[in-house]
């Protein structure tokens, strides 16, 4: 009769492989988990946050895969993109692939390293799995879009794009400089501020809004992802508690992170607040609302059980909770501005939606943003659908173009700007501007289009030479939804062009 | 017979991603294994430098010294990408939980010759730290190496090798009866015990090597060549003989792991040997190196493990170098 072996001591044995070692000094093997000032006193404290060993780990993740891409076959068999809800809706999955999926892959290696680089093994093997399951998100994702690239523009380039085009420096930037920064400071920032914190605002509304519209893909990916997720929330809690709970001089520098993270994630997320609010024709919560359930209510229970450790919740959580009334229509004005650069449709909302956001935004859309969508629709009818031809300036921190309004003041656009070794930089808000005095060596470094394309290092001059080097389809992945191919082939998919009945019969 | 099923006719307006097209020269449609992997890697534009590694850029094709014309040409003759790999390892899992528990439930491990048990404690139990620097070596090379083909299959790599740690760890724990002693022991012989001094020097050695492309000559084709053909070749062979034929049933997963993996390991180095006579030179250099550190840490384990030690590490040499010599590693 074998002697019993409780799960917990098994898994330790599974994963306690690591030696003090000797024969290189332990700094020079782990050169990286010290410079940034978090002190650890024992590595051994470190709480496995899930157990799971590489055989179950590949079992289990295995069959997730095998159910998810059976599904993912049968949606491309059946042209299950036939019944989305509306050819509109695509450009959320285009937003996703160009600014999202490019992430999990950032995520993959940026997991690798901590997995590689923390000196406790219990953190490393947590991390390695991680690394592995980014690498299954942005594949599964590149996978799952490849037939809406079949069929739709604005997918085909997706990482040259997220290399270069301007408003994907927003995503692009977040996660360099979570990569750039050391082993703690990257797993409060993804691993704490974005996968547990903020990880629903991104994740609910993308997967619920491809149920809502008719996307079985989307929605199947969103539910095999969510076990990977919830590892992934928990490995981010314990990683900061682990540093919390290691000394008190760890307090303020987790502190200054989470105040840094949340507000770095929050501008990220303002690009979902316009898709949640305006591309997606079937709408399964606003913006708003999201930011109420998902922020207000879950983030402040996070923060109360966090006080114990002297964890404050961020000072602009203010500004966040008067700015939920704005920040969707802001950034889709901003989008519909310059969609001659972007490679996605944007369009002016219809009546039902305007409707829709009147009630959603009760103390603001009448008031400040209908008329606008109004006269933006007026002029369209007249033949002058506008596209602005001037590049943005954009905020130095987020990279958003300047577009937010003061809190106190929504029709006046918020500037700030501060001077470091000589030169002058822009900021869209205060908490902006405050991550970069935090670290004006690492933000003055900011690669930003409107600079760069000033500067010639985008093509040449001109909009024409920036979309060449974009490698844009002109006409085809950028401009409005209105007379675009998108629009076309889905009326002619869909019998909506009056020229047949839609029924064609397969060969 | 041919059933036509009426379906609406919807011609595609594309094949694959436009990055892929680039590739094959026209658009057609790619694999999953292409779209999976290539060009998935930011190359340009980086915001910020590493406070970790400032002089390089996030993603730095200078973090080795070898120079690809596309690093993309580092493709995986497994074609795997994270659904196949997992889907294939679960598989094998499956196979190998089978025969753990054939062997647990019958409790066939009480038939091995304790001289027999007494080896595999000996030069079996202490590898489980190999392996773990196997790993952390192949997640190095996931998080510093360039192009998304050669650092995804590292990671896969990586996590296999902490598999083989596992596995060891679950026959070590078969063999004491689910005594965790008999790990303590395989601990203390990697760290203390003379004849392994020598290779867990290579590896510490391994561990702070900067260069990941030397990282992955060393540890993938001249450490485990030595190490893996020593111990899951000739000394598994020895254990069979010596009446221990049960023991082979749970190593299965890594003397299989071992076949598949060197495709994959063989393929990379042939590609950056074939790329330009500087590479070649390098790789050459590594290997050469690295393997004469592994043969001179090995040996003493060669010769406390057989009675024939030296002739057994001349055939486990002259193995890897053919090997090293088909994928121009060798000089």
């Amino acid at each position: 009769m074998a002697n019993r072996i409780n799960m917990r001591d098994r898994y330790k044995h599974m994963t306690r492989l690591g030696w003090e070692t000797s024969y290189q000094p332990m700094e020079k093997v782990f050169p990286y988990d010290r410079y940034e000032g978090i002190k650890v006193n024992d590595w051994n404290e470190w709480e496995d946050p899930f157990r799971m060993t590489m055989d179950s780990y590949w079992k289990y993740q295995g069959e997730k895969e095998k159910k998810l891409y059976a599904i993912m076959d049968a949606f491309s068999q059946s042209n299950g993109h036939l019944n989305i809800s509306d050819a509109r809706y695509v450009n959320a999955l285009k937003l996703f692939l160009q600014g999202v999926s490019p992430l999990e892959y950032q995520a993959h290696r940026g997991f690798a390293r901590q997995g590689r680089h923390f000196t406790g093994e219990g953190a490393r093997v947590a991390c390695q799995m991680q690394s592995l399951d980014e690498l299954r998100h942005v594949q599964t994702q590149v996978h799952g879009m490849s037939q809406y690239n079949k069929f739709f523009d604005g997918f085909h380039e997706f990482p040259w794009w997220h290399d270069r085009v301007w408003y994907l420096s927003v995503p692009k930037s977040f996660f360099d400089d979570a990569n750039s920064a050391g082993p703690f400071e990257f797993m409060v920032a993804i691993g704490f501020s974005f996968e547990y914190v903020l990880t629903n605002l991104l994740f609910v509304p993308f997967m619920s809004g491809a149920a809502y519209n008719g996307d079985m893909s989307t929605v199947t990916f969103g539910f095999s992802a969510q076990s990977d997720e919830a590892r992934h929330m928990t490995l981010g809690l314990q990683a900061m508690q682990f540093m919390l709970e290691q000394h008190e001089d760890n307090v303020p520098i987790v502190q200054r992170w989470i105040d840094k993270w949340l507000w770095r994630g929050y501008k990220v997320l303002s690009l979902v607040s316009a898709m949640m609010d305006y591309m997606l024709p079937e709408s399964p919560m606003s913006w708003k609302e999201a930011w109420e359930m998902y922020f207000e209510e879950n983030g402040g229970a996070l923060f109360n059980d966090l006080a114990r450790y002297g964890i404050t919740v961020p000072s602009y959580a203010e500004i966040c909770a008067k700015e939920k009334d704005h920040l969707s229509h802001q950034v889709w004005g901003i989008l519909y501005n310059h969609t001659a650069a972007a490679a996605m449709h944007t369009w002016v909302p219809d009546d039902a939606k305007m409707n829709w956001l009147s009630e959603k935004y009760p103390d603001t859309f009448d008031k400040y943003y209908r008329p606008r969508f109004e006269y933006w629709r007026d002029q369209e009818e007249a033949g002058n659908r506008y596209y602005s031809q001037t590049l943005p300036l954009v905020c130095q921190t987020c990279q958003i173009p300047m577009g937010f309004t003061e809190i106190e003041d929504p029709t006046l656009v918020a500037y700030r700007t501060t001077e470091y070794s000589g030169d002058k930089y822009h900021f869209c808000s205060d908490p902006c501007m405050k991550i970069f005095t935090d670290e004006p060596e690492k933000f003055c470094q900011a690669w930003m289009p409107p600079q760069q394309i000033f500067q010639g290092n985008c093509g040449g001059e001109g909009l024409p030479a920036v979309l060449e080097h974009y490698k844009f389809n002109l006409g085809a992945d950028n401009m409005d939804y209105a007379g675009s191919p998108d629009e076309t082939n889905w009326n002619k998919w869909k019998g909506l062009d009056g020229a047949g009945d839609g029924q064609v019969k397969a060969s | 017979m041919h059933i036509d099923i009426k379906a609406k006719e919807v011609k595609p307006i594309r094949h694959t991603y436009s990055h892929i097209a680039r590739r094959f020269g026209e658009d057609r449609p790619a694999t999953r294994y292409q779209e999976a992997v290539l060009d998935l890697q930011p190359v340009d534009n980086f915001h910020y430098r590493p406070t970790w590694q400032p002089d390089k850029e996030l993603y730095d094709p200078t973090r080795t010294a070898i120079t690809m014309e596309d690093w993309y040409k580092f493709l995986d003759p497994r074609q795997f990408y994270y659904g196949n790999y997992t889907m294939a390892r679960a598989a094998q899992q499956a196979s190998a939980d089978k025969n753990f528990e054939f062997v647990e439930k019958r409790n066939l491990l009480a038939l091995v010759p304790a001289a027999a048990k007494e080896t595999i404690v000996d030069f079996i139990v202490p590898l489980r730290h190999y392996e773990w620097g196997a790993n952390m070596n192949n997640y190095q090379i996931c998080a510093m190496g360039y192009g998304a083909s050669i650092t995804s299959a590292a990671a896969m790599h990586g996590s296999d090798r902490l598999g083989n740690a596992q596995y060891i760890t679950r026959i070590a724990l078969a063999l004491s009866d689910n005594d965790p002693a008999i790990l303590d022991t395989g601990l203390s012989d990697w760290t203390d015990k003379d004849v392994w001094q020598g290779l867990r020097k290579v590896v510490e050695d391994s561990l702070v090597v900067d260069d990941w492309f030397e990282l992955f000559v060393a540890q993938n084709l001249a450490m485990d060549g030595i190490v893996h053909e020593l111990f899951f070749e000739h000394l598994e062979q020895k254990l069979n003989e010596s009446g221990a034929a049960t023991y082979s049933m749970l190593t299965e997963f890594i003397v299989n792991w071992k076949t598949e993996a060197s495709r994959w390991v063989d393929s990379q180095i042939a590609i950056a040997v074939e790329e330009n006579a500087a590479n070649a030179a390098l790789v050459k250099g590594w290997y050469k190196k690295w393997f004469e550190a592994a043969q001179r840490a090995v040996a003493p384990l060669a010769d406390a493990a057989f009675d024939n030690g030296s002739e057994v590490m001349a055939n486990v040499t002259r193995t890897l170098e053919v090997r090293a010599a088909k994928v121009g590693a060798a000089a």
